[in-house]
Parts: structure tokens; sequence; C-alpha cells
């Protein structure tokens, strides 16, 4: 979704023909170029001014054998002429640039949707190896939508002849031919992109050829080859209502990034960046590598706790230190965060959630880190905790991220998840002087003659002093070990650790955050869904949709998961219902149990796919009591079953 | 920190803190402490631009007892909180003090990416060959058959050897002191001199759980015949110059060759030096026993540390471009809407 875009008001929406929405898959082998694929033509879509969301969905093998089942990559974009809140329920147009593409993802095409298929790649290996028995392009199993067969490979190494290259390479090109053809039937610019390609193989000038040869070809065949007979046309799909300024769109990954830059420039602090590769966080540690003229220093450890143990040394030398990781990673650093948590030092730790426990789905969105994030170190161990909604709001939630471990001296914890990381969306850019500075001020004065400093000393927010090592007068010893108030000696004393304890609670307990606003409804009525993280954009066109027939159901977005809002209790207590999205088995809905008593009911997923819209209306219509005409069908088949991926 | 500060003048007092010191009585954690007190004064630092870093284990309380800033971190991690801290401020003087269960055991893989990385530090192992914060457990330098409360018939497994391990690990500074012995300072002040990790392995006597394990090179009586002290340009003479170490040319060893009247070159004494890495490896793999202990600087050959080399880059990687944020948020592909498009 793009944050800036307004949301329609009723009057805007009876002004202009129905809102238009597409959705379109794009899958076949992971060595295909899917990815690539949708993500040229998200920026293609987001050139031609409409609102879009993405979700890629990738297998954790890079280059899994060829043609199977569990090879299978695709690339989901939503777009539209209103605001896009999701990669969209269900595909209206699914490119399957072979038969396992076609099984893993025909179940999820809408009924009467558009099936693309490369028929060149359905012989009796392929089909063999997707375990079909007869081929569905000719046994009329594929009836119920609309099937285009072209032989994709045939007509891609027809276009790319003249350039000479191997039957292999030739066939790389398929992806642009495909592109071209998707160009054609959504009238598109392919400008842009031939203006890419020559940039990408600038080195290797006849593959740049060959790929804007292939995409021209697909472009014209469109053009040439009598579609509108089989009931195909091309679309124009009208650009979406946006706020006027500049746009770009940007991945989780970007947005982080950037926003991690900036809070570091807001206080005013170099940036410390250590990390380790890992699914899907790694990105962020390739984004902030280029960036050394931000003074940002990045750091590719030996391992997470290496990660996370020299940005907390940085932290101490005076740096903002960031590491980033997955779920796995963050258990492996969890105890240098106690570290931090006791020594009291700014650090910002994120966590790109991913299906778990243990190695888990790498490649798949999950946000079952809550609990770690809250409660998951040993000791009585606060730490602020924080969620990103979207891939734009990654951006303002990095920038809060280190305005709370500066501001209040502490480890602060940011949950996005892999489909944030991954997924693309327009961003309104912002207006970097619009955002108020946060300038660290380094701790400098030498106590009076006579006068120890004391470097657990506090402030009125319960703020320790951040001294720099290398600040004369200031010498001091700090460690993992209990210290006393004030001194910050090794105190082992009874009445010490309670106090401590206490201490370390209230500073976190008592961090400012802004009061929990109301996304759609008001406080007070029937149903509310709480949501956190990623499960904002259906949670969002759910309640829209709930509202827009008449129902009282409101929805709340939670950013600040610890501490949390303040007025949170009061307001959850205000609805009759309260309904939890989750992409877990439900821990959000503990935590709100806990924290208020509330009856807090759950809605869970964890399939590794983002919810559907469809799946939260029927939640909410059960909590309503209302039997909703359902306008997209609920069920499960967009999911490939267990059984067609392990037979 | 590019104020050129005056380093005042100070004695061995100024290095201590009002902390009282938690060792057993006669550990040789004493003596060691003492050694780096003695030893900072001729060093020309100033106590707020030196930083000790340590992990977990009794030497790692070492940091409270120093009047510097000090970081007292977790178990095996000190030279990845050190690497942190070196890379955010490269003007600090780093000291790392730890273990050999903290540097070998649960931070073997820390020690080794220190090394090879070459970040500009001290690294001072306290080799007592046991766990004694946690009552006197094998270590993983502790000899085969050590009896142990967890290894009540002794230990089965073979010992690691700290300075065959950090060479391994490309280490360009080795150095092996002891505890109680007058040269420690010396070679203190060698590994300070040494631009890079220099890595210190200092035998400590730990008198409650491991006592008297390196007297047979320690102890007065036997520390002519068991200690080879080296020094760069000089030969390598042991047992008051009655015995030397040459080069075995047939089996491309080390041998023990008796000296007769001061007539080193006679023997085919090996004259040290410092750079040679090929010698170096033969020193650390020297057994004790059949040779004395190779104490001293054992290898000295500095190279480019990690923290120049990712300044470096990041000033390269800077060179005329600003640090505009907003130039950064408005990169990559952007397109401009001019007004809704939607004309109500």
């Amino acid at each position: 979704m793009a944050t800036a875009a307004h949301t329609l008001t009723p009057q805007e929406a009876s002004a202009h023909p129905a809102p238009e929405a597409i959705v379109v898959r794009f899958a076949g082998d992971s060595g295909d170029g899917m990815q690539l694929t949708g993500g040229q033509f998200t920026l293609s879509t987001a050139l031609a001014g409409n609102d879009l969301a993405t979700f890629p969905d990738f297998p954790a093998e890079i280059r899994a054998p060829q043609g199977t089942l569990f090879g299978v990559s695709a690339f989901q974009i939503n777009f539209g002429s209103a605001q896009i809140d999701t990669a969209g329920d269900q595909p209206d147009v699914l490119v399957a640039m072979n038969p396992a593409a076609l099984k893993t993802n025909v179940d999820a095409l809408k009924p009467g949707g558009l099936i693309i298929a490369d028929e060149g790649e359905f012989g009796q290996r392929n089909l063999d190896k997707a375990k079909y028995a007869a081929n569905p392009l000719e046994d009329g199993s594929l009836a119920k939508w609309q099937l285009l067969k072209l032989n994709i490979s045939q007509l891609t190494l027809d276009a790319v002849k003249p350039f000479g290259l191997g039957n292999k390479e030739a066939l790389r090109c398929k992806n642009m031919w495909t592109l071209g053809l998707a160009l054609w039937m959504f009238d598109r610019d392919r400008q842009p992109l031939i203006d890419w390609l020559k940039a990408k193989f600038a080195k290797a000038p006849e593959l740049a050829e060959a790929n804007i040869a292939a995409l021209n070809a697909g472009h014209a065949y469109g053009e040439t080859a009598e579609l509108g007979a089989m009931g195909i046309s091309q679309r124009q799909v009208a650009a979406a209502p946006a706020e006027p300024g500049l746009y770009r769109t940007v991945t989780g990954a970007e947005s982080i990034s950037l926003g991690l830059v900036a809070g570091a420039q807001l206080a005013s602090l170099p940036m410390f960046f250590g990390g380790y590769p890992i699914t899907p966080a790694s990105a962020i540690l390739h984004t902030l590598s280029r960036y050394k003229e931000y003074d940002v220093t990045t750091f590719q450890a030996e391992d997470e706790i290496a990660a996370v143990a020299s940005a907390l040394g940085s932290a101490y030398a005076g740096s903002l230190g960031v590491t980033c990781s997955s779920g796995p990673g963050i258990a492996l650093k969890t105890e240098a965060i106690g570290l931090a948590i006791m020594t009291e030092l700014p650090l910002v730790i994120i966590n790109a959630q991913r299906g778990g426990p243990s190695t888990g789905l790498p490649t798949k969105t999950e946000q079952s880190d809550l609990y770690q994030a809250v409660y998951g170190r040993n000791g009585d161990a606060p730490v602020p905790v924080i969620a990103a909604r979207s891939a734009a709001d990654c951006f303002d939630v990095a920038i809060e991220a280190v305005r709370i471990a500066t501001q209040y001296m502490t480890p602060v914890m940011l949950l996005t998840d892999g489909y944030l990381q991954n997924a693309a969306e327009p961003w309104k850019v912002p207006d970097m002087s619009a955002y108020a500075p946060f300038p660290v001020t380094f701790h400098t004065e030498v106590p009076p003659e006579g006068e120890k400093f004391q470097p657990y000393g506090r402030d009125a927010k319960l703020k320790r002093p951040w001294v720099k090592p290398g600040t004369p007068g200031l010498l001091h010893r700090i460690g993992g070990i209990e210290k006393a108030q004030g001194s910050g000696n090794i105190d082992y004393s009874p009445a010490n650790h309670q106090a401590m304890t206490n201490t370390r609670r209230d500073k976190v307990m008592g961090i400012e955050v802004p009061d929990q606003a109301i996304e759609q409804g008001q406080a007070g009525g029937k149903l509310v869904v709480v949501g956190w993280g990623s499960t904002y954009g259906p949670i969002a066109q759910a309640v829209r949709r709930a509202r827009s027939r008449g129902h009282d159901v409101s929805h709340v977005h939670i950013r600040h998961i610890w501490p949390l809002p303040k007025n949170l209790g009061d307001l959850l207590k205000s609805y009759e219902h309260v309904l939890v999205p989750e992409m877990n088995t439900g821990q959000l809905k503990t935590l709100l149990r806990d924290q208020y008593l509330v009856d807090a009911r759950s809605l869970t997923k964890v399939s590794g796919q983002p919810f559907r819209i469809a799946e939260i209306e029927a939640a909410i219509a059960q909590h309503i009591g209302a039997d909703f005409d359902q306008e997209v069908p609920s069920d499960d088949s967009q999911l490939p079953s267990p059984e067609a991926v392990n037979p | 920190m590019n104020e050129i500060t005056t380093i005042r003048p100070s004695t061995p007092k100024d290095w201590e803190t009002d902390q009282e010191v938690r060792w057993c009585p006669g550990c040789g954690d004493y003596a060691i402490l003492k050694a780096v007190q003695r030893t900072m004064p001729e060093l020309g630092v100033a106590p707020e631009n030196t930083v000790f870093v340590s992990g977990i284990g009794c030497s790692s309380r070492f940091p409270y007892y120093m009047e510097t800033y000090g970081f007292h971190t977790i178990h095996g991690r000190a030279p990845a909180v050190a690497t942190g801290v070196k890379l955010a401020n490269p003007e600090l003087d780093v000291w790392i003090i730890t273990g050999d269960g903290d540097a070998l055991s649960i931070g073997g893989n820390h020690t080794m990416h220190l090394l090879r990385r070459n970040l500009d530090c001290q690294f001072l192992l306290f080799n007592n060959e046991i766990y004694g914060l946690t009552k006197g457990q094998y270590s993983p330098t502790s000899r085969e058959g050590t009896r142990s409360p967890s290894t009540p018939f002794g230990s089965v497994d073979h010992p690691a050897k700290p300075c065959a391990f950090a060479l391994g690990a490309g280490a360009r500074f080795v150095a092996r002191g002891i505890d109680v012995h007058k040269n420690l300072p010396s070679v203190l002040k060698a590994a300070h001199a040494h631009r890079g990790a220099a890595f210190v392995e200092i035998f400590q006597n730990c008198i409650v759980y491991n006592d008297e394990v390196f007297e047979p090179f320690t102890a007065k009586p036997n520390a002519a015949l068991g200690q080879l002290w080296v020094e760069h340009g000089q030969p390598m003479l042991f047992a008051g110059g009655a015995k030397g170490i040459a080069l075995d040319r047939e089996r491309l060893t080390l041998k023990v060759v008796d000296v007769a009247d001061g007539d080193w070159q006679g023997a085919e004494v090996i004259v040290h030096n410092v750079t040679n890495r090929a010698i170096a490896h033969m020193l650390v793999e020297m057994p004790f026993g059949p040779f004395p202990m190779a104490l001293g600087v054992l290898y000295d050959d500095p190279a480019p540390t990690f923290e120049s080399a990712v300044a470096a880059q990041n000033r390269a990687a800077s060179e005329g471009k600003s640090a505009d944020l907003q130039k950064l948020v408005s990169k990559g592909q952007t397109w401009m809407v001019d007004k809704e498009p939607h004309k109500l």
C-alpha cells in the first residue's frame, strides 16, 4: 500500500468507475527468473501510477532441481486504481512456466481466471516431475479457467536467434518474452525496462540485445496474435489516487536500512552495523554496506553472536550499534542482548521473522517470535519491542527504534518478517526536514573534586549517562555482573539486586509511546480486530469491507508491542469482542490477555503464507454473528496441499 | 580523538582502582595485574584512551582492577566486543583479557577471527589449564589424563596449544610469558609496540585447582633447563648458555645441542628472527620435556590491521560523496505524481 495514498471517500468512489484491481502471479522454476520478472513488472506498474503490493514466494534452495514441485518460485502482484493493501487473495492471471508451476499454483486462481502456460515445457519428463498423469493443457482439467497455451520456449528461441546465443542462454530470455506479453496486456511502456536491460548487461551487449528482442517479441505477439478472439484483451488500469509528490518503490529491507541511516543522522551518531548472513535478513546488511558516506560501518561477523557483540562494543565506544537477524540468529544473540540490558547501552536489534522453530521455513513468513522478543531472555530482562506494518512503515519504525534506544539507553527489538523484507510497494519519498532531530549528548562533565563519577546515576527518565571511552576524568568499568545503584561497582547484595531489577523494569515501562490510534472505526462497539506487523494489509481490507456492509467493526494495529500504549487496555475493554489475527499460534493474544484480562480471541495461521482478506472476513463474520455474502469465497486452495508438493 | 593530548607521567599506582581484588590468595593473576600496572606507565598512553575488555572467568575480572575504561562482557565474546570498540574508535588502545576456557573453548571462534583479521589490540590469554571460576573442571589446554570433577578418571582429549592455534589462525605476533617472571613486562611492552593483534600466552598458576602444574619449567631449580627465552638477533641458548636449539637438517625439526665453551656458532645454534614464521611454527610445536619451553617474543611480523583497512575503505567509498539524506531516500527509479489522477 502506498502509505501516503489516502483512502477513497464514498464520494470519490462513486464519482468514478469502480476501482479496478488485478492480481497477477508469475510462477516458474527457481532458475526461470520469476523474481526478476516480478520485480520489473512491479516497477512498470509503479511507473503507470497504480497502487500495488507484492508477494515474492520462493523456495529455500537456490537452484532446486529443475522442474520439481518444490523448486517452484512465484511472484504475485496486486495492482489497481484504488488503495491496495495486500498482494491479493486470488490471482486473476497465472503465468506458469512449467507443469510444476501450474500444479502448485493453479488452484489459487480465480474461477474464470487466465492461465498463460509455456506449452514448450509440458513434455513427458516435466509432466512426470510434476506428477501429472496426463498433460493438463490437453485433458480438459483446466476447463474452469481460461487457458492460453503458447510455446514460449520456441517463440523465445526464434526471437533471439540472430544473436547467436547457446540454447541454454537463449532460453534464459524466456522470462523477458513473458514480461513483454504481460506489458502488452496491461498497456505498459517498455522503455524503462529496455533502459534497465541495457544498464544491467552493459558489459555483455549481445545479452542485452537478446533480452530486448525477447521482450519486444512477447509484446508484439500480444499485438498481432488476435488474442482478442480468445477473449483476451488489453486492459488499462487507471492510476490510483495518491498525494502529489515524488514516489519510489521500496522493499522492507531497503526501507529499514534507510530508516536506520536517517535515525543515526537524527541522533547525530555514526552507525555500526554488525551482521551475519541469514535469510531473510541479509538484504539489510547488503543495503547498508553501500552507504559508507553516511558514516555507516558494516561488519560481517564470524557468527550471530559476534555480530551483536561487536555492535554492543561499538555502542560502548559511542556509535549507534545495530544488528539484525532472523529467529535462529536472534536466539544466538540472546545472551549479548542481556548484556546490553545490564550495561544499559543503546542497541537496535532487528528480527526479520521467518517460520520456526529451529531452521523452520527460511524463506517463508511468520510472526512467531513475539514471545522471543518480549520474554525470551534469562533473568528479568525487559526490552522495548516495536513492529513494522508495511514495507514503507519500516522507515519510520526504524527511526523510532533508534530514538528509543538512544533516549533511554536500552536495546530495542524491531520486528519485521519475511513478507515485509521482500515485498515491494510504492513509497512517497519523505521530506527529511520534517523529522525532528533527537541528538545524543555524551556525558563529559567531570564530577567535582572528592566526588566520584556515577556511571549508574540516572536522570528523570531513569536513563544512565553515556560516556565514550576516551573521555578524560570519567574512567569506569561496566559489565554483566549486577552492579550497585549509582557507582556501578559489583554488588551482589539482596536489596541492591531488587532495586536494580525494579529500576530496569521501570525504565522500560516508562518509555513514552504514543497513545494507541484506531485505524478504522471508533472506541467502543461490537468487535475490534487487533493486529500487529505485516497483517496490517489484509486486516485493513477485511475491516473496510465489513464496515462497508454496515457492520460495527473497528481496526486497531499495534506498533509498540512493549511497552504497550497506556490507553490500550481501556480501549480494548470498550469493545464486546476482541479478535487478534496473527501468523503464529496466538502470541499477541496471550500478551493482551495477560496484560489486560480481556477475552481476546485468536485467528491464527502458520502456513508460511500471509493472511488472505477472505480469511479475516470470515473470522469477523463469525465473531459478529453475521452471515456475509462473501465476494471472495474463503477456501484454502491458495496453498498447494502438502500432498501436492510431497506426494 | 584527533586533538593531541599530552600524556601525564604516571606511576603503577595511578593504574590501580579502588576496587577490592577478589582473586584467591596466591593466584597468579595478582602477579600479572602487577606486571601490567608496572608496564602501563612505560607505554606513553593515557588511561582514558585505554580500554580493557574481558570475557568470563577468573582472569576476566581484570578490568575492574585497572584504572582505565573497562568492559567485562560475556563468556568467550570479548574479541567480538573489542572488535566493535576498535572499529568504532580506532584511537583507543584495546587490551583483551581472557583465559584458556574463554578464548579457546567457548570463544575459540572469535579468537580465530580476531587474529586472522588482525585487529590492533593486545590479547592476553591467562593459561592455567583449568576452569577456576566453575571450581576445577579440566579445560581445553589441560593435559591428557587431568583428573577433575568432570573427569574423575582423567581427561582423554588432546589439549589445544594456544600459540600454535594463534599462528594457525594467522596471528602476526605470538609471545609467551610466565605470571611471576620478571620478563613479563618486557613481553607486554613488545606486544603493545606491535601494530595488530598481539597474542600473548601467560602461564598462570591456579593455586586452588591446578597448583604447580607449570613447576616443571617455572620452579627455580627447573628454570635453567626448562626455559628458553628467545630474543630477536640472539642465539637460542638455555641452561646458562650450555645448551642451544639447532636445526636437525635431515629431519627438518629442531634439536637440542650442547654448547661447549660458548661456541654456539660451532654448535649451529639458531639465531632467533622474530619475522621468520617457519621458526615460530617450530618453536610453538616444541614438545616440553625433550625441549625447554620457548618463552618471550616468538613471532613479530606486522601486517596491515583490520580497523585501518575498514577505515580506509570507508574513506575511499565516501570520497566525493555527500551524506545528504534527502538524496539517499530519493534514489532509485522514482516518479512524480503531479496531482490526484482522479478528478472529483
